[in-house]
């Protein structure tokens, strides 16, 4: 394929048309997912022009390009950013050495995992999120997800990109089985169990966006630290996309509050439900639910990988570089959440060990940001209800807390108590299917769910009743 | 501990330890270790003990015995001082080495030993020890090695292995598994025997199978003349005739390079490698045993091989820290298999039989070298034959699929030629061929591969014969080396080295695989224990009056 062709099909600073065993990996690859979007993409509205964005360069100019397109011939391009001239490693046994330009053998195994992991969430996502364009509460909301979803995939082709550009056939290998696996398949599943359930509503969509993907946030910023510097460099332009994907969430889940709070005056009742609404402590129990799953994807307290992946420079921490310490973490000393009988207790270990629990401190306080926020809505509302974000030690499957039952509070609780309040502080089966019974997809333009506000402004300058879908 | 620079090469001019005294078809190899010639000055070689400069002199003569002596069939090693065959390694010597230098002396050393059993075995040369004095540890290891044992009857010379009580190490080169194994020795005798300083004398010891004959000083001179002449009649070496000089090899050494005329190494020290490039022969070959007489020390066949095992035995000792290496050849396929040719055409000649038992011990030592061994099979490489041996040693192996496309006139693509070599020529320690142990329990597998014996094999062919195990493309290539390189620079060699040593010797157990892969664990073991080497063990108590101190719990 001539360089120019090339270059327009699959949009890339990465001199794609120079480099032979990327184009051949490509063209491989590049086949099977059409095919793979085809399959597990979006269920319906396939073949509609949506108003995307579209990256054909990484400059402010190139970033974000709109225009109608119909999906399965969005240009998922492979951008990373400029390189950093003379750059060191910031962290670990490497701190002050060059960055890698190439996989080191010693850390080849590990890399590639790491890179396969979080490439995995990118397809399952879309996987797991492919039958919500039918029941879209507007044509605004199902160009996000839409933009959510190319997006998700570029996030992997960025990471098949580093597969097949560093990793030989091993990364070919392993690029083909993240079109292999599927979320919920339950003999080929996702590799995190968080990315094999579905995600059955939009308000589950928006949590999604809101709490899930930031936990991608805060993988890739600390990704972005690696001494890999082609992996830093991809980590980088995709946290540009991923903070579309929360935005997608904070305003989402924003003005679900929003309505809530319009039809809270409007009926002078908290208990809305029956108006088309969704009350607010249901959104409290998403709230709890979305948080808590989304803890335990930073894994344990303690972790000798994430330990190993520190000291060997392969993963740093969030703005590693602004921290203002020795970055090898060897000698100094912080606490974790232990449990015990009484309580939640800590115990001391070396700020090393516990690298899971300083990343999950950084997003724990990144999302009380939208809380406040959501709360200063129903304040201003004049409604007297105020969000919380539960206790991290609440409803965790993975750490310290595994096996013991607490309170969104962070108290310790018989197994009965759990029983008798878990419908209180998780969604029940009736909450859940009263927010399915709202999902009825809009397809007018300018038109809104009623469960659902509508956004304060339209895209890229484009009114709220702009066509961002041609149904 | 900087350890002096080791050379293998010497000859019998420079001997100090050794003289090699040839009668007819009787070769006299007497034993006289010069005290203060050792390699190291921390030690006397008192009452001949030795150490790895004495061993290197005997390995030397039992080489050029074979080549540059046709005509001798019996070798008779003994003692050259008063009431003394060999006291064994040096204990002082021992005790200042470091734990590498041990273990790398103890293998050597096994090696010689196999290369005396092999030379009465398959060159028909027969080696008989003439014990004329007291032969402790090493030095009744020695005499064990021999195809037979005679000691001296008179009343004080003793055969003995006195490692365990004295030095609180095991008998390690082959001792004990030589006893029960080789000589048939009954195991609870074997257990008073390993325990016994003084060890076994005279009648004793030929009735617990120790020794083979014994003689009183009056006809210890008979008893050898009777042995040679039994011994020689059994031979087919022949009767005198022109031999093969193993000349001086042409050898340059720099820090990180090391170069042969066939054979060339250089050492990449930030990846722990060394590669190894083979050169294939330009020019004719002899085609016949008597034309590789004449050839002497420059057919290729030779040359090849003596350049190849200088620079092992370079590289074990000198060069521990490069853990990895890389094997390469290039030049005419056609040509190696020309070369290759008389070993096949003129099997019953000598000549022709010595190289290929050469080219065996060397494969050999490759198989028992602590280091992962990797072959690269490039356009423009000649893996044939004995050279294909070098694929299969290998731990790991990568050919390239198709050429180098980026050139404007790729070269054609790699191939590799099994022939006749490896299906007999070169047995392993287990006493199986490469290919068999290859596909130990696998007989279709192995039926597939002896299929294609014969045919130049491209990538998808030898992947399809499960010669090779990886077969990248030139997209891939650098890379996957660059990456393989590295990663194995980053496992610990400890752990590199057992697994290794586990997988390469399937199926039967054989003296060999016992002596280097059991013991020499064992060995390893206690070598690094305190009860031997602490500073209240055995090793360095040994000679100072005090008792070692042992931690008496079992392990």
């Amino acid at each position: 394929m001539a360089a120019v062709d090339i270059n327009a099909k699959i949009p890339n600073n990465v001199d794609l048309a120079g480099d032979r065993r990327l184009q051949r990996a490509l063209e491989q690859w590049q086949p099977k997912f059409v095919r793979w979007w085809e399959e597990l993409g979006p269920a319906a509205f396939a073949r509609n022009p949506v108003y995307l964005r579209t990256a054909i360069d990484v400059g402010q100019e190139g970033w974000a390009n709109f225009g109608h397109v119909e999906m399965p011939d969005y240009r998922w391009g492979i951008f990373l950013s400029d390189r950093e001239k003379d750059r060191k490693i910031a962290f670990g046994d490497h701190k002050g050495e060059d960055v890698w330009q190439e996989v080191p053998g010693e850390y080849r195994s590990d890399l590639r995992r790491l890179i396969v992991v979080q490439g995995d969430t990118e397809p399952a996502s879309v996987e797991q999120q492919r039958k919500l364009s039918l029941t879209a509460p507007s044509l605004y909301d199902m160009r996000n997800l839409f933009q959510v979803n190319v997006e998700e995939g570029r996030h992997l082709w960025a990471m098949v990109y580093l597969l097949h550009g560093y990793f030989g056939r091993d990364g070919r290998d392993e690029a083909d089985e993240m079109l292999e696996r599927h979320s919920g398949d339950a003999d080929n599943p996702r590799i995190l169990g968080a990315f094999n359930e579905e995600t059955p509503d939009w308000l589950s969509f928006f949590m999604f966006t809101y709490f899930t993907d930031r936990d991608g946030k805060y993988q890739l910023a600390s990704l972005r630290e690696s001494a890999f510097d082609p992996l830093s460099r991809t980590c980088e332009f995709m946290l540009k996309e991923e903070a579309h994907h929360m935005f997608v969430g904070a305003s989402g889940v924003g003005r679900v509050v929003q309505r809530t709070a319009e039809l809270i005056r409007e009926h002078d009742t908290d208990d809305i439900h029956q108006y088309g609404g969704i009350n607010l402590d249901v959104l409290q129990k998403y709230i709890n639910f979305h948080y808590s799953v989304s803890l335990d994807l930073f894994g344990s307290e303690t972790s000798t990988n994430a330990a190993n992946y520190f000291a060997s420079g392969l993963k740093g921490r969030f703005q590693e570089e602004r921290r203002d310490d020795d970055h090898l973490l060897k000698s100094v000393y912080r606490t974790v959440p232990d449990w015990t009988e009484s309580g939640i207790g800590a115990r001391e270990v070396t700020q090393l060990a516990a690298l899971n629990e300083t990343l999950r401190d950084d997003y724990s306080e990144d999302c009380q940001k939208g809380v406040d926020r959501w709360n200063r809505a129903l304040e201003e509302a004049g409604i007297n209800f105020t969000f919380r974000l539960a206790n991290t030690s609440f409803n965790r499957k993975v750490g310290t807390f595994r096996d013991h039952h607490m309170s969104p509070d962070g108290k310790p609780i018989s197994d009965a108590e759990w029983e008798a309040n878990m419908d209180r502080w998780l969604p029940s089966d009736s909450d859940r299917a009263h927010v399915l019974s709202l999902m009825t997809g809009v397809s007018e333009p300018g038109k809104m769910a009623g469960w659902v506000a509508p956004p304060s402004r339209g895209i890229h300058q484009k009114p709220v009743d702009y066509e961002y879908v041609r149904v | 501990m900087i350890e002096p620079l080791i050379d293998f090469t010497t000859a019998p001019d420079r001997y100090r330890h050794w003289t090699l005294d040839i009668d007819g078809s009787t070769a006299i190899l007497t034993m006289a270790v010069d005290p203060a010639a050792g390699l190291r000055d921390d030690y006397e070689l008192k009452t001949n003990s030795y150490d790895l400069g004495v061993d290197i002199e005997l390995h030397d003569a039992v080489q050029r015995l074979r080549f540059e002596h046709p005509g001798v069939n019996v070798v008779v090693v003994t003692g050259g001082l008063d009431k003394i065959f060999c006291a064994g390694a040096n204990i002082q010597m021992l005790a200042g080495a470091s734990h590498g230098h041990k273990v790398n002396f103890c293998k050597f050393t096994n090696e010689t030993r196999n290369g005396i059993e092999d030379a009465t075995a398959n060159s028909r040369q027969t080696w008989i020890a003439a014990v004329n004095g007291t032969a402790a540890g090493g030095g009744y290891e020695l005499a064990l090695a021999c195809d037979e044992i005679l000691l001296i009857d008179d009343k004080s010379s003793a055969v003995s292995l006195p490692e365990i009580p004295l030095l609180a190490v095991l008998p390690g080169t082959g001792g004990l598994t030589r006893v029960v194994e080789k000589r048939h020795v009954r195991r609870d005798l074997a257990d008073a025997f390993s325990t016994r300083t003084e060890g076994i004398r005279g009648k004793t010891a030929v009735e617990w199978g120790l020794v083979d004959h014994i003689a009183p000083a009056s006809t210890w001179d008979d008893l050898i003349a009777e042995r040679i002449a039994a011994r020689a009649a059994e031979s087919d070496r022949p009767s005198g005739g022109a031999g093969i000089e193993l000349s001086p090899l042409d050898r340059t050494m720099t820090d990180d390079s090391l170069a042969y005329t066939t054979v060339a190494v250089t050492i990449d020290r930030p990846t722990g490698s060394a590669t190894f490039s083979i050169q294939a022969p330009e020019g004719a070959q002899p085609a016949t045993g008597d034309e590789l007489v004449a050839a002497g020390a420059d057919a290729w066949m030779l040359r090849t091989v003596r350049e190849l095992d200088d620079a092992i035995l370079h590289l074990r000792f000198n060069e521990t820290g490069i853990g990895t290496w890389v094997f390469r050849t290039a030049g005419e396929s056609d040509a190696v298999a020309q070369a290759e040719a008389v070993l096949s055409a003129d099997a019953d000649h000598w000549a022709v039989r010595e190289t290929r038992l050469f080219w065996a011990r060397t494969l050999e030592r490759l198989d028992v070298s602590a280091r992962s061994l990797v072959t690269v099979v490039e356009p423009g490489s000649c893996f044939v034959g004995t050279l294909a041996e070098l694929v299969l040693v290998a731990d790991r192996s990568f050919m390239l699929e198709g050429s180098w496309e980026d050139l404007d006139d790729p070269p054609p693509p790699a191939s590799i030629r099994l022939t006749e070599a490896s299906l007999g020529w070169y047995p392993m320690p287990n006493a199986l061929t490469r290919l068999r142990t290859r596909f130990w329990g696998r007989d279709d597998a192995y039926e597939k591969a002896t299929a294609v014996v014969g045919k130049d094999l491209l990538a998808n062919d030898a992947t399809e014969a499960e010669l090779v195990t990886f077969t990248p493309d030139d997209l891939d290539w650098e890379d996957e080396l660059r990456i393989t390189l590295e990663e194995r620079n980053s496992f610990s060699p400890d752990a590199l080295t057992g697994m290794e040593a586990n997988y390469r010797f399937v199926g039967p157990e054989t003296m060999k695989t016992k002596i280097f892969s059991r013991l020499s664990a064992w060995q390893n073991w206690i070598f690094q224990r305190p009860n031997a080497v602490g500073p209240d063990g055995a090793l360095q108590r040994f000679g100072t009056g005090s008792r070692p101190d042992y931690d008496k719990n079992r392990v």
